[in-house]
């Protein structure tokens, strides 16, 4: 079978594309295959999915958006609705408000909960300890256990010099 | 290493070996990682992406856990070459466009690739053969640790890691496993089984990664979601769906060959026919022929058949493969000739 694009190549790649309801079939070759596939990624890109997506979610204040831009690098948020790829990881910050509801919207969660680089885990670990350590001080305080709250108090000091030092 | 050392090895996700091997090829995970404050590449300037790719070559070499490994510069490397190392799945479609400061660090053993300056700064893989993802993601997590050592990874303890496509945010971490399931496709349930994919929030794809069709009924299976889930659930979930699949497509398999045998004999004995005889033969009618020579060596219905032989053919006889082996560069049309001779080699009586 020839290729339905260029009829001069055998046709190896077999399409089934629909437009509009309508079923079609090609048959193609290599080279107009991959070309076609080019076309398609333009047709149904990332970023059209993307900004379909920020559109449909509830953005606030859409006339002020485009004027949002990125101090580090620069990128405002039009460009980035147009390719759907931010410019740095300060654009995160800088589109706070638009990216939120797009992130739970894609993800269904808008809050991490895996693993952090090594040096953060650390941090996050003796952060949520001494959260921890707080609440426990807080209820001991509460239930006026006081002999626990001091108890809990010097652990704290104790991690707090440690800290500093 | 030199890439053409690559041709005389057996690229891990082809091994045939792993649990569940008959019916899954390969295990995947890979992890997204960016450099806080320097722009992503696609917007990053020449100097930008220069700097970025020296201070992540710097650093690999700094991580004794990476001294296996070879760093290629893509601007260095002919279009077969750079296809080569896309066909043997080291490497994407999109990272051999627009080259300059962009390259790949592969190990000896071909189960770690680390891209520099594709989408992301960084997009590392880890690839095991068969059904292995807690394997994949164990080394994936040594080597992202290191890496984390070294360089400044763009976080938040909000979003998890920034990267450049809001689709990968969090964790970063896509798990996919490459399946073979012919049965379910020849059982017409194939549709069911993707839809419910879908539904799951997982995505199905072809053999040969993003936007490809599925061929020789080989389906890649990945997480969408990224935010929200540990990496632990994500691959969890990922692993229960694969399991799922795997016994849907035993089953089907057991179901042909009780009800059907003479028909799914007749079609593998063909199959294998054709493909030790043919002459000439284009890449995707031997990549659904040898599926059907896998599921008979499977079967137990083609005796003798070494998997990894048939699996390092799905490599071998596509385009950069083929002209690396003959050392020169081949027409479509010669291609055709050259894959029917270097099958009847291998797979001949």
């Amino acid at each position: 079978m020839l290729c339905n694009i260029c009829n001069k190549n055998q046709a190896t790649v077999h399409l089934t594309e629909i437009i509009d309801d309508q079923m079609n079939e090609l048959h193609l070759c290599e080279e107009c295959a991959r070309n076609k596939s080019v076309q398609m990624e333009q047709q149904f890109g990332l970023a059209d999915l993307l900004a379909g997506l920020t559109e449909f979610g509830k953005v606030p204040e859409e006339k002020d958006s485009p004027e949002i831009k990125c101090p580090n690098c620069g990128l405002n948020f039009k460009e980035f609705k147009k390719v759907g790829r931010l410019g740095c990881s300060d654009c995160y910050n800088a589109f706070k408000k638009y990216l939120a509801p797009l992130l739970k919207r894609i993800h269904g969660s808008g809050v991490h909960a895996g693993k952090a680089p090594v040096g953060v885990a650390k941090d996050v670990k003796k952060n949520s300890e001494m959260q921890e350590l707080r609440q426990s001080l807080q209820k001991a305080i509460e239930n006026e256990q006081f002999e626990d709250a001091a108890r809990i108090r010097d652990v704290i000091k104790d991690l707090e010099k440690k800290e500093k030092a | 290493m030199q890439i053409n050392d690559f041709l005389n090895h057996t690229t891990e996700w082809l091994k045939g070996t792993g649990p569940h091997s008959d019916i899954v090829i390969s295990s995947r995970v890979r992890l997204a990682r960016n450099i806080e404050k320097s722009s992503f590449p696609q917007w990053a300037n020449k100097k930008q992406s220069k700097d970025i790719l020296d201070i992540i070559e710097v650093a690999a070499k700094r991580i004794d856990y990476l001294k296996e490994t070879t760093i290629f510069h893509l601007a260095d490397m002919d279009a077969v070459d750079k296809q080569f190392l896309i066909e043997r799945h080291l490497m994407s479609h999109e990272h051999a466009q627009k080259t300059d400061s962009k390259a790949v660090i592969v190990d000896d053993e071909e189960i770690i690739s680390i891209m520099v300056n594709e989408e992301d700064h960084i997009r590392a893989q880890v690839m095991q053969s068969g059904f292995n993802l807690f394997e994949g993601w164990n080394i994936m997590n040594k080597i992202d640790d290191f890496l984390s050592q070294e360089l400044p990874f763009a976080y938040s303890s909000t979003w998890g890691y920034l990267t450049a496509c809001p689709t990968n945010t969090g964790t970063g971490m896509r798990g996919s496993v490459m399946l073979h399931l012919p049965a379910l496709v020849m059982s017409r349930q194939i549709n069911q089984v993707l839809a419910a994919i879908s539904k799951l929030q997982f995505t199905a794809r072809g053999l040969y990664g993003e936007g490809t069709q599925a061929s020789g009924n080989f389906f890649q299976v990945s997480n969408q979601v990224s935010l929200g889930h540990s990496e632990n659930e994500i691959l969890e979930n990922l692993n229960g769906l694969i399991r799922q699949i795997i016994e849907q497509e035993t089953q089907a398999r057991e179901i042909m060959l009780n009800q059907n045998r003479a028909m799914l004999e007749d079609k593998i004995h063909r199959s294998y026919g054709i493909i030790q005889n043919a002459h000439i033969i284009s890449s995707q009618e031997t990549i659904e022929l040898l599926s059907m020579v896998r599921l008979g060596s499977d079967l137990g219905i083609i005796k003798d058949m070494d998997r990894a032989r048939v699996n390092e053919l799905f490599i071998m006889i596509l385009p950069a493969h083929l002209q690396k082996l003959e050392k020169r560069k081949l027409s479509s049309q010669e291609r055709d000739i050259k894959r029917a001779e270097l099958i009847r080699s291998r797979l001949g009586k």
